[in-house]
C-alpha cells in the first residue's frame, strides 16, 4: 500500500511536466486550430535556456524560471507573426509541416552549438535533500515540481474562467466567428496565446533541467505522448489536459512498477480506448453535434 | 468534430510510429601483393547520432593518426605509401551499415573497416566483411555475438564487449561485498545482453540480484525505479545501471535525487565513456564504479598517446578513439609483416598474435573467436578536487587480467567457417 501511495506520487511528479506541457499545446490548439509538433522542442529550449542563463550570465535557477519563459514566449510569439499565421487559413496539415520542420530545425540548431552530450544543471541549493511526507520521504525538488505546476495549472485556470481576457479567449476557442461577429477582435488574441503556451513549454523545461537530462533530442521524446496526453483529456479542455496529463503520470508509473515492459504501451492502450468510446478525450465536449 | 479527427489522426499516427519503432573494384594496376597498389582503411561510425562524440569524427581521426604513425616509423621499407583513410556516417542503423559497407569493399577498394558502433549495426557489417572476404575490426559495438555464434573468420572484435564489462563490475563489486543486486536495463538488445551478462556475472561470484526491470526507452523518468530500490527484500546493496547516453543521465540525477547513497545502496554503471561522465558532471557521480576498456590517465603511456590525441583533436580521447588507433595499427603492422593486404595473408599474422602496445595490455588475438583480449579496469569516478584536470574523471579500483576478463573462448559458441 505504502509503495503504490509512493508510486502515485511518483506519477504526479512525471504528470506535472505532462499536464504543463499538454496545457500549452491544448491552448494553441484551441485558438489556433495548430497541432504546434514544435512544442517538444520548446520545451527542450526551455531546459537549455536555464542551462545558458547560468553559463552566460549567471542567472540563478528561480530568475531562469522567471526569465526563460518570458524570453521564448517572445520567440513564440515573433514565430506565430512571421511563420504559423501565413499558414492558418490553409489545411491544418500545412501548419503541422511548418512545426514539425520548426522543431528539427531548433533541435539541430542546439546539437551543433552543444553536440549530443547532455549538459550538466544542479538543483537549486534549497532544494537539495527531502522532505518527510509522513509515510515516505521524498526529494524536495520533485515535491516542489508538483506543487509548482498545480499552482501554474489553477492560476490558468482561473484567468481562463474568472477574467474577461479569459473569456475572451474561451470564447475564441470555441466559436471564432460568432465571436467575432459580437465586436471582438480574435485575430488579436492569436499571438499572445501562442506565445503563452510556448512559454509553458519552456517553463516545463526550465522545471525539467535540474532533474533530467538535458540535450537536444529530450523534447523528442516526450512530445508523442503528450499528443496522446491531449487526445486522452479532450481537445481544447484545459481542465482536461491537465487531469490527463497527471493520470497519464500516475499510470505509467504504477505501470512501470507492477509491468516495466508493458508501460510505454499503456498510455497508447489508453488513447486507443479513449478514442474508441469517448472520441471527444474524457473532459472534451462533443464538438457540432447540431 | 473535424477538428478532434485531424488531431486524434496525427497522435494516433505518431502513436503507431514509436510502439513500431520499439521494433566493383576501382582501378587496378598489377602492383604487387598491395591491391590496387594501396591500402585503404575505411572507418564506419556514428557521424551526428548519439555516439557521435565517444566515437564519431575523432574516432576517424584515431585511424588517421595511425596512418601517420605508421609512415613515419617506416619511412623506408613501407610495404607502400599510398594508405587511404575513408569514413562514412551509418546513423547507428544496420541496414544503413550495411549498404557503407558494401559501398567501401566493392567500389571504394577499403580493405579492412573499424569502428562501427550499435551492436545490431556492427552484426550487418560482420556479414558483409564475411561475403566480401574483407577485414572489419569491430571496436564500437559490444555484443558478444560477434565473437559468439556469429563469428566469422574476417571479423575481429577489438575494445570491450557485454561479457567483459559484467565480469569487470559485476564480479568484483560482488567479491567486495556488494552482494545483494537491483539492476535496471534499457529494453533493447544491447541492454537485454547486458541484464544477461550481469545477472551471470553476480550469480557467478555468490551474489544475488533481488529484482531486475526493465525500462522503457527511452525514458526521463526514472523516479519509480529509485523509490522501488530501498523496498526490495533483501535491501539492495548495489544498483546496477544498464542505460547508456541521456538515459543514464537521467538515471544518475535521480539516484542522487533520491539519496540512494545515503540509504546503503551504491550505484555501478554498466557501460560509461568519459563523454557521458563530461555531460553527467563529476561531483554527481564521485565513487561510481565501472569497467573501461582503457583510460587516458591509465599510465605514461597511455598520457604520452592521449597528448599526442590531443594536440590533434584538442580533446582527450575516449576508449573508442583509443582502440580505433590501436586496432589500425595492429592492421598496417600486419600487412607490414605479411608482405600483402590480402586478408587471407594479413589473417596469418594476426591469429594468435600476442601484443601489448598503450592501449592493449597483455592483449592476444585468440584464434579460436578473433576476440582480442587484453587487460581491463575496475575503475572509479574521482572527486572533484582529486581531478588533476578537467577531463582526469577517473581512478583505478583494480586490473582485470585478459585471461579472466573475457569469455573462455570455448564458451563462446564461435565456429569459423
Amino acid at each position: 500500500m505504502e509503495s503504490l501511495l509512493q508510486q502515485i506520487f511518483t506519477g504526479l511528479v512525471s504528470g506535472s511536466f505532462f499536464a504543463l506541457l499538454a496545457l500549452g499545446l491544448s491552448v494553441i490548439f484551441g485558438m489556433l486550430g495548430v497541432v504546434n509538433f514544435a512544442h517538444g522542442a520548446f520545451y527542450m529550449l526551455g531546459a537549455f535556456g536555464a542551462v545558458m542563463a547560468l553559463d552566460a550570465l549567471g542567472l540563478s535557477f528561480w530568475l531562469a524560471l522567471v526569465v526563460v519563459p518570458l524570453v521564448l514566449g517572445g520567440l513564440g510569439m515573433l514565430l506565430e507573426r512571421t511563420l504559423v499565421r501565413r499558414l492558418t487559413r490553409l489545411d491544418p496539415l500545412y501548419n503541422f509541416l511548418l512545426t514539425f520542420g520548426l522543431a528539427l530545425i531548433l533541435q539541430d540548431l542546439v546539437r551543433l552549438k552543444y553536440g549530443v552530450s547532455s549538459q550538466p544543471y544542479q538543483r537549486p541549493s534549497q532544494l537539495q535533500g527531502s522532505f518527510d511526507l509522513g509515510l515516505f520521504n521524498y526529494p524536495r525538488y520533485q515535491v516542489f515540481v508538483l506543487v509548482f505546476s498545480v499552482l501554474v495549472s489553477v492560476a490558468v485556470w482561473v484567468v481562463l474562467s474568472r477574467t474577461r481576457v479569459g473569456m475572451i479567449v474561451r470564447a475564441s476557442t470555441e466559436r471564432p466567428e460568432l465571436t467575432g461577429a459580437l465586436g471582438i477582435n480574435v485575430g488579436r488574441w492569436v499571438t499572445p496565446v501562442f506565445g503563452f503556451g510556448v512559454a509553458l513549454a519552456a517553463l516545463a523545461g526550465v522545471l525539467a533541467a535540474p532533474m533530467r537530462a538535458v540535450n537536444s533530442g529530450m523534447g523528442g521524446d516526450l512530445i508523442i505522448v503528450i499528443f496522446a496526453v491531449v487526445v486522452i483529456g479532450g481537445l481544447g479542455s484545459v481542465f482536461g489536459s491537465v487531469a490527463a496529463g497527471y493520470l497519464i503520470g500516475m499510470l505509467t508509473a504504477v505501470g512501470n512498477y507492477y509491468v516495466p515492459a508493458l508501460s510505454q504501451s499503456l498510455v497508447f492502450l489508453l488513447m486507443a480506448l479513449v478514442l474508441l468510446l469517448r472520441p471527444a478525450g474524457l473532459f472534451g465536449r462533443e464538438e457540432g453535434v447540431s | 468534430m473535424g477538428r478532434m479527427r485531424t488531431f486524434g489522426a496525427v497522435a494516433s499516427t505518431l502513436a503507431l510510429g514509436t510502439l513500431a519503432a520499439c521494433g566493383g573494384g576501382g582501378p587496378t594496376s598489377g602492383g604487387g601483393k598491395i591491391s590496387d597498389d594501396k591500402i585503404v582503411l575505411g572507418v564506419i561510425t556514428d557521424l551526428s547520432g548519439v555516439y557521435s562524440e565517444l566515437a564519431g569524427e575523432n574516432a576517424v581521426e584515431a585511424v588517421k593518426m595511425a596512418v601517420d604513425d605508421f609512415k613515419k616509423a617506416h619511412a623506408d621499407d613501407a610495404v607502400t605509401e599510398n594508405i587511404e583513410v575513408v569514413s562514412a556516417d551509418h546513423q547507428n542503423k544496420p541496414e544503413i551499415a550495411n549498404t557503407k559497407a558494401r559501398e567501401m569493399y566493392d567500389r571504394e577498394g577499403v580493405d579492412a573497416i573499424f569502428d562501427v558502433p550499435t551492436s545490431s549495426a556492427a552484426l550487418a557489417v560482420a556479414n558483409v566483411a564475411d561475403q566480401n572476404q574483407k577485414l572489419f575490426f569491430d571496436i564500437g559495438a559490444g555484443t558478444t555475438e560477434l565473437t559468439g555464434a556469429q563469428c566469422n573468420p574476417y571479423t575481429y572484435h577489438y575494445a570491450y564487449d557485454t561479457y567483459m564489462l559484467a565480469q569487470g563490475t559485476g564480479t568484483t563489486i560482488t567479491d567486495k561485498g556488494g552482494e545483494n543486486w537491483y539492476i535496471i536495463y534499457p529494453d533493447y538488445a544491447f541492454g537485454q545482453d547486458m541484464n544477461k551478462s550481469f545477472v551471470n556475472a553476480v550469480e557467478g561470484a555468490g551474489g544475488t540480484v533481488v529484482k531486475s526491470d526493465a525500462t522503457p526507452f527511452p525514458n526521463d523518468n526514472f523516479s519509480t525505479f529509485m523509490t522501488k530500490a530501498p523496498g526490495l527484500d533483501p535491501k539492495p546493496d548495489v544498483l546496477g545501471t544498464m542505460q547508456a547516453g541521456g538515459d543514464l543521465v537521467n538515471v544518475v540525477k535521480q539516484y542522487n535525487e533520491f539519496g540512494l547513497r545515503e540509504k546503503g545502496i551504491d550505484l555501478a554503471v554498466g557501460l560509461m565513456f568519459d563523454t557521458d561522465i563530461a555531460s553527467i558532471g563529476v561531483e554527481p557521480l564521485a565513487g561510481t564504479l565501472f569497467t573501461t576498456a582503457w583510460f587516458w590517465n591509465l599510465d605514461d603511456r597511455a598520457r604520452e598517446w592521449a597528448d599526442r590525441f590531443q594536440e590533434r583533436t584538442g580533446e582527450r580521447p575516449t576508449f573508442d578513439h583509443a582502440a580505433n588507433y590501436s586496432a589500425a595499427m595492429q592492421y598496417l603492422e600486419a600487412i607490414q609483416r605479411a608482405g600483402t593486404d590480402d586478408a587471407a595473408g594479413v589473417n596469418e599474422e594476426l591469429n594468435g598474435l600476442e601484443f601489448d602496445d598503450f592501449f592493449a595490455r597483455n592483449a592476444t588475438i585468440r584464434e579460436g573467436d578473433h576476440n582480442v583480449i587484453h587487460d581491463t579496469y575496475l575503475v572509479e569516478v574521482k572527486n572533484k578536487d582529486e581531478m588533476e584536470e578537467e577531463s582526469d574523471f577517473t581512478k583505478l579500483v583494480e586490473t582485470v587480467p585478459a585471461q579472466e576478463a573475457y569469455m573462455p573462448v570455448e564458451d563462446s559458441g564461435c565456429e569459423m567457417g
